[in-house]
């Protein structure tokens, strides 16, 4: 159905029809934060928003889940050695609120 | 408007509301209380103020071309929700409606490059059709139907559950024209082992290794006569963000088997089992009140089907200040899997009694069904308002959130705390 032909015209007019939205997305900023480049490599597929929009309330085990799911789900194109720092700069600065 | 009599809560109840909650004292603390909101059954009160923090401090609202202001949840893959205000009409309007999708790779189809292929095992040939040809060769037909997205009021779930954190506006209800599927399956010639009709739009994954969003729908409902192509929204071309040049239209189901850009079905003869059928979009079995998709009942759990029945407040919010004397108008909306709605009911006294709105015109039973309501404020106090819709089918609104860890079918009675002063 989708050739690679019609993929590569595909890709090219989705940038030409969102290049507003991309412009908005070049504004949002994550915390900083050790792990946060391997982070940034989520923006392969998604904008850097659905981050800070999973949050506060996700522990350790639900971003290790998360992250997991890109990787063997939608098959993100990140190293298996950099899930442990991705893991832990999400739950250090997105992750739950440690129960009062 | 239809009147009944109602209390504003006195002092006993008002400890009851009160009751557990840590350092609130006085009544000046109602909010748009999230404090107030968590005993009471939390995931019932609508307020922006249940959706996770983070998602309240990324949110921003913005306008895609075409489009008005909508709430922004995230840029890419594009997914928008429409504000509460666009809720006050029974039909959304095109450029307020609710904007979702799962793959980055969205093209800019032009009417002119369109086409919709039938093929698969099950039918005697394949074909194919310009978007001219669907306009010219077939019926048109108009059917008013509210799509929503299963995961509508994710946000809300309690405990939160991870996904795109939507409020209450992942939905909308339109007059969508088009053409009958069924129509254009007869044309390729159904096999008589046809069991499901596998459904793919145009949009495409940022990256090849992520599954491709296709969905499947049973052969009966594939059939149905309200089952359309859509090319028309509201009188105008289907948007560029809705799903145009054309869409199906699936009357009770959950958006997702709304097929965007629809580009694609193919008949076939065995369960189509990829994630997004498999594992994805699926409840835990025979919790909710659906139909069930008889061919996907492979696995514990079951896909998410027709949507259960909903209301949502439009006229007051949780927080809000109402001068005593006035009547409180409680107007609203509500809908089904495709029923319809038989009556809505509102409460002002935890429950222990209800009292009917009028229901406004019939739009048809997959539609919003507008009520209205007032309600009289004779003393000054915290007033909890619920809403309580039942279709005719006899379902209605949970009192309790029924989890699941999807976050879908989210249909908690709304309470809405409002203060007469």
């Amino acid at each position: 159905m989708k050739t690679m032909a019609m993929r590569a015209v595909l890709a090219a007019l989705l940038f030409a029809a969102a290049v507003g939205a991309v412009a908005q997305e070049d504004k949002i900023v994550l915390k900083d934060g050790p792990g946060k480049d391997k982070a940034m490599q989520c923006i392969a597929c998604h904008s850097m928003d659905y981050i800070p929009m999973n949050s506060r309330f996700l522990n350790k085990a639900g971003w290790t889940a998360e992250v997991n799911k890109m990787i063997k789900v939608f098959g993100a194109p990140i190293p298996e050695s950099d899930v442990a720092a991705i893991v832990a700069y999400l739950t250090q600065n997105y992750g739950a609120e440690p129960a009062k | 408007m239809k009147k009944y009599p109602s209390r504003v809560i006195g002092s006993e109840s008002r400890r009851r509301l009160l009751a557990g909650v840590a350092g609130i004292s006085t009544l000046a603390a109602l909010g748009p209380g999230r404090a107030l909101a968590a005993p009471l059954g939390g995931s019932g009160a609508l307020g922006l103020a249940e959706i996770p923090d983070g998602t309240l401090a990324e949110q921003l609202m913005f306008a895609l071309p075409g489009k008005v202001p909508l709430i922004k949840k995230s840029f890419r893959p594009p997914n928008f929700e429409t504000p509460l205000q666009y809720f006050r009409t029974p039909i959304t309007p095109n450029d307020a409606f609710f904007v979702r999708w799962h793959l980055a790779g969205i093209p800019e189809l032009k009417p002119k490059d369109y086409a919709l292929t039938v093929s698969g095992e099950s039918v005697d040939h394949e074909i194919k059709f310009t978007l001219e040809q669907l306009k010219s060769d077939f019926k048109a037909v108009e059917i008013t139907a509210v799509c929503q997205c299963s995961g509508n009021r994710r946000g809300l779930f309690q405990p939160h559950v991870a996904g795109v954190e939507w409020g209450v506006g992942a939905m909308g209800n339109a007059v969508w024209r088009g053409m009958r599927l069924r129509d254009l399956l007869a044309k390729a010639g159904l096999k008589g082992n046809a069991l499901e009709v596998v459904l793919n739009g145009a949009e495409v994954p940022a990256i090849d290794k992520t599954p491709d969003f296709v969905k499947s729908l049973p052969l009966d409902v594939a059939l149905d006569e309200n089952t359309i192509v859509a090319y028309e929204m509201n009188g105008k071309s289907l948007p560029h963000w809705n799903g145009g040049p054309a869409r199906l239209i699936v009357p009770g189901w959950t958006g997702t088997y709304w097929t965007k850009q629809f580009v694609s079905a193919k008949v076939v003869s065995k369960p189509e089992k990829n994630f997004w059928m498999s594992t994805a979009y699926r409840v835990p079995r025979d919790k909710y009140k659906m139909r069930h998709f008889s061919s996907q009942l492979y696995a514990p759990n079951e896909p998410i089907t027709t949507m259960v029945v909903n209301a949502l407040v439009t006229s007051i919010q949780s927080g809000q200040k109402i001068a005593r004397g006035k009547p409180i108008p409680v107007k609203g909306i509500a809908w089904d899997g495709g029923a319809g709605i038989d009556r809505v009911e509102v409460s002002t006294d935890y429950g222990a009694s209800w009292h009917k709105a009028k229901l406004g015109k019939d739009l048809g039973r997959f539609s919003f069904r507008e009520f209205a309501l007032e309600l009289p404020t004779r003393e000054n106090g915290a007033l909890l308002v619920m809403a309580r819709a039942t279709s005719k089918s006899g379902e209605t609104q949970t009192e309790q959130l029924l989890f699941n860890p999807a976050g879908y079918h989210h249909n908690v009675i709304q309470r809405i705390y409002v203060e007469v002063v």
